[in-house]
């Protein structure tokens, strides 16, 4: 599998989100939102889409991360919809989800893996 | 001829505006005509005396002529009915017209009753009934000082307050020997009367009125029969009132001997096509001179047109209210004068209390009671008295203080036909239907019964019963804020403060579950703020915030921010409107003034807005917090600087508290105002908290709101000076940050607070928690820690890692786009931005236009 290096993970905001470019092959780009949660010792890292496809805006990244029934989930600033980090499925609407890619840490590096397919098909 | 029925209904006092109420409910297809005498349409004449209290005509009006115009009801004001001509079912108008109709309905009321005293027909020889009646007390008061009402029964004394609060020495004077002789006993009348003294109202009882003459120190002199004077400066005669029958008297009505028309179980009067209702109908010889029974004829005279069946039966003339702050409250028999009635009484001079209740012989049932300065008891009483109940073994329990074993009268022992609120004859069994079809709130419950949206005396009653019955139906009232934390927003701020918890990570561990959510954590946020007020982008903090107050913006539906800088008062130098419109330009910003009287600045894209800010703050902006659940703007009028009307400087007041509260986090955004006079221009009356300038200082209101659901606020302390202002404010604003839900503005705050208005005034005047100094203390401490968080946003590259459209590229999100609309630059539709195919339309259309 192909990791491709984003950002040093002192970018990241623990918590909160930032966004990152990912380049493609057309030049176009795509917006990715990353995330760190963090509790006690504990850190897992996200990245979904950032394109909020109800707020039809790039703001993903600007949301509030929490958990809701013990899934992490962020929620849009716009409308303030759910949505799973770990599969992208909107927790208010079963027809819309994000694509979620896999993300890891190699040192102090945020790498996606394989960023031409994301893990999940949503609407990106 | 057409199958429309044409009702005419004369008189649109709040028992013919209730019954044009009822009747469009019942018969849809009627063709309804009113016909008011007074230049307006109904007002709530129950609570008149609020009119010197601050409110104004529009908060007493019950409809309005778009309303009616809505239900379709014709309407005509000004108009006075001359005659009947029951054969040709005409009425004919003064001025010339006439109408017909199928079914009349003569809602006429009442009018006062003057004693024929010589010299009672002078100026400033006045009246209180309508709102006329009382522009002419307002008028004439502000030329007296000394002012009598003749008359001591309910609405002399209502009249009575209505002179104190206009700022007159008021005097009340009675015929008989005693206070609200109908209503009260001896003992009542008493306690009532030494109360109100104590209030600085002058009672004369036994007192007949002679002759009016002219004064010596006063405008006039009332002589009396026993050879004593008093000399007064404005007369209000306030003796009873007078069934006003003449209309029915012309058209040969029926009518009783002593007034009144006479009306039969369905309300008709001797006309079968001609209906009486209100305080102008007598029914058994009796007239109604309450409004609950008014609304009941309205309603059966409404059933009995559109075919009910309903009848008027009489009605309960127990009463509760407030005279000049003193509660008072009598129940069925209050003298005793049923055959074999026993009494049980309670005093308590120290306190000014006073109760009785009367029994019959076998001390089984309840016929009577009088309450005077604790009407804590009145909702069980009646109870017992209406519904027949079996009295408790000991039946003066009822009324004595209780160790905490009072028999209070659980809303569960009340027979399924309780009436709850006679205003609008809701029974117990219409509010649990009410329930079983969904409606699990009181506000809901109100609004679809109406219980308790009459005279409200019935509001403890039904919110015991909702409460009880909730219980009962294991509906468990939930507070939690959300899944993570099983606690209220009240509890969590008082454990916040209390364990001196400083970040959510602890909250979390200490008292919550799960990671959190998008509703717990800016509650947090706010809650943290307010007890330590510590940077909102600190980096415990940051994660917190919504998405607002991450980037200390407004999002906008595109994802850019719009940028509000603080402008205290709405006082702007030109200098500084320059350097606004200079960063306008330079970041092509949409600007447009808000109605806080500043300037919003749209479509900042979020990399920008460091630079913006850096610019601003050079020029002497702060940040204004339109981002935050916090305060934004006092709106100010100019004030006395420039106003010919002005009397005080309303421009330094509103930028002294604007200055104050900046930054405070509250549960809700929190608007103020001030207005340098009562013409009001800076509209304080709609705002959180609102500060009107009197001759002697200022009138503070509270708990007002506009959007969705306005409400006027609440006068709340009057002519206070600048310093005592300031320490109601700093109390009234930290009892809301401490007590409020999530997201709960001031008025539905109040409206939730139990005992209301005159609680909040217990808590924050006479400091009835003994939490005054504490409340001040901790807004000392918010207002010393302020800071403008964009100055230290910038102040710190830590703090502006955020402030990035990407942590790996420096590039704008391409999805932004504009177009350019009457001047400025405004986010490009979906349409457009297919159109224009991912070019950058704020490139192209910046080339030169053509004027």
């Amino acid at each position: 599998m192909q990791w491709i290096t984003l950002c040093k993970l002192d970018d990241l905001i623990d918590n909160s989100g930032v966004c990152a470019y990912l380049p493609d092959i057309e030049g176009q780009g795509r917006q990715l939102a990353l995330f760190s949660l963090r509790h006690g010792d504990k850190q897992q890292l996200f990245a979904v889409g950032n394109w909020d496809p109800i707020g039809k805006a790039n703001v993903i990244s600007r949301g509030i991360v929490g958990s809701i029934a013990g899934e992490p989930v962020v929620a849009s600033p716009l409308y303030k919809q759910h949505f799973s980090l770990l599969s992208g499925q909107c927790l208010e609407d079963n027809n819309i989800a994000l694509p979620v890619f896999a993300v890891r840490l190699s040192g102090q590096d945020v790498q996606i893996a394989n960023p031409s397919q994301p893990v999940t098909k949503g609407v990106c | 001829m057409s199958n429309t029925k044409k009702i005419l209904v004369v008189g649109n006092g709040m028992v013919g505006h209730h019954f044009v109420e009822q009747l469009v409910g019942a018969c849809p297809g009627a063709e309804i005509t009113v016909l008011s005498g007074e230049p307006r349409l109904a007002y709530d004449r129950v609570h008149l005396s609020e009119f010197f209290a601050g409110k104004s005509v529009e908060d007493l009006m019950l409809t309005s002529e778009s309303r009616y115009q809505q239900l379709g009801v014709h309407f005509f004001c000004n108009a006075w009915v001359e005659r009947i001509d029951r054969q040709a079912k005409q009425v004919w108008l003064k001025d010339g017209r006439h109408l017909v109709y199928d079914k009349l309905v003569l809602a006429t009321g009442s009018y006062p009753f003057v004693p024929p005293i010589p010299g009672n027909d002078q100026p400033h020889c006045l009246v209180y009934r309508t709102i006329e009646d009382l522009e002419a007390i307002q008028a004439s008061a502000a030329q007296s000082r000394v002012g009598v009402v003749i008359g001591g029964g309910l609405l002399g004394l209502e009249a009575a307050n209505a002179l104190k609060q206009a700022g007159l020495q008021a005097h009340v004077v009675e015929f008989a020997p005693q206070l609200m002789a109908v209503q009260l006993d001896e003992g009542g009348g008493k306690q009532l009367r030494s109360k109100i003294e104590a209030l600085g109202v002058k009672v004369h009882t036994d007192k007949a009125t002679q002759q009016i003459v002219a004064g010596k120190h006063c405008r006039y002199q009332l002589q009396f029969k026993d050879g004593e004077a008093l000399e007064a400066d404005l007369i209000l005669f306030s003796a009873g009132i007078r069934p006003q029958d003449s209309l029915a008297r012309q058209a040969e009505l029926q009518t009783g001997e002593r007034g009144g028309i006479i009306i039969d179980d369905q309300c008709r009067t001797s006309d079968p096509d001609i209906y009486a209702i209100g305080e102008c109908a007598l029914w058994q010889g009796r007239i109604f001179g309450l409004v609950a029974p008014g609304y009941q004829m309205a309603r059966v005279a409404a059933s009995h047109i559109s075919a009910g069946e309903l009848c008027f039966q009489g009605a309960d003339m127990s009463t509760k209210l407030k005279l000049l702050g003193v509660e008072v409250a009598s129940i069925g028999d209050a003298h005793g004068k049923t055959p074999g009635a026993l009494s049980y009484q309670y005093q308590n001079q120290p306190l000014g209390i006073y109760k009785k209740l009367v029994v019959d012989a076998s001390q089984q049932r309840l016929l009577g009671a009088v309450l005077v300065g604790d009407s804590s008891d009145y909702d069980t009483l009646l109870q017992y008295a209406l519904n027949g109940m079996d009295l408790p073994e000991f039946p003066e329990s009822l009324i004595l203080p209780s160790a905490g074993s009072k028999p209070a009268l659980g809303a569960d022992a009340l027979p399924i036909t309780a009436t709850i609120c006679s205003c609008h004859n809701v029974s117990k069994g219409d509010v649990l239907s009410a329930m079983d079809a969904g409606a699990c709130e009181l506000g809901a419950i109100k609004s679809c019964t109406k219980a308790s949206t009459g005279c409200g005396g019935c509001a403890g009653l039904l919110k015991t019963l909702v409460d009880g019955e909730l219980a009962k139906r294991g509906v468990e009232v939930k507070k939690d804020i959300c899944e993570h934390f099983a606690y209220s927003r009240q509890e969590l701020f008082h454990l916040v403060q209390v364990e001196n918890i400083r970040t959510f990570e602890a909250l979390l561990d200490k008292h919550g579950q799960g990671l959190g959510c998008d509703i717990c954590k800016p509650v947090a946020a706010s809650i943290l703020a307010s007890n330590w007020n510590e940077f909102v982008l600190a980096t415990p903090h940051v994660g917190l915030q919504d998405t607002n107050d991450t980037f200390l913006a407004n999002m906008q539906k595109d994802g850019t921010y719009s940028v509000v800088p603080r402008v205290p008062a709405g006082e702007i130098t030109p200098d500084k409107l320059i350097v606004i419109g200079q960063v306008a330009k330079k970041y092509r910003l949409y600007t447009k003034i808000t109605g806080g009287q500043r300037i919003d600045l749209f479509g900042a894209r979020v990399e920008q807005l460091p630079d913006i800010w850096r610019e601003l703050i050079a020029a002497g902006f702060e940040t204004g917090h339109a981002y935050g659940k916090s305060l934004r703007t006092v709106k100010s009028c100019v004030g006395s600087t420039w106003c010919r009307y002005g009397v005080q400087d309303s421009v330094g007041t509103a930028i002294d508290i604007e200055n104050r509260y900046k930054g405070l986090r509250s549960p809700h955004k929190i608007k103020m105002a001030v207005s340098g006079c009562t013409r009001e221009c800076a509209e304080a009356q709609s705002k959180d908290v609102g500060v009107i300038a009197t001759e002697k200082g200022w009138n503070l209101y509270v708990c007002g709101n506009g959007g969705m659901k306005p409400r006027h606020a609440d006068l709340f302390a009057q002519d206070l000076d600048t310093d005592t202002l300031i320490r109601y404010i700093d109390r009234f604003l930290m009892f809301y940050v401490r007590t409020a839900d999530r997201l709960q503005r001031t008025s539905v705050w109040l409206e939730s607070l139990e005992g209301g208005l005159d609680y909040l005034r217990e808590v924050i005047i006479d400091d009835s928690l003994g939490l005054a100094e504490a409340l001040e203390a901790q807004m000392q401490q918010i207002i010393g820690s302020y800071q403008c968080e964009w100055k230290t946003a910038i102040g710190s590259e830590q703090n502006l890692k955020r402030f990035r459209q990407f942590v790996n590229a420096d590039k704008p999100d391409s999805n932004i786009q504009f177009v350019e609309e009457r001047g400025q630059w405004r986010p490009a539709s979906e349409q457009e931005k297919l159109a224009f195919a991912a070019i950058d339309v704020r490139q192209i259309s910046s080339e030169p236009q053509n004027a």
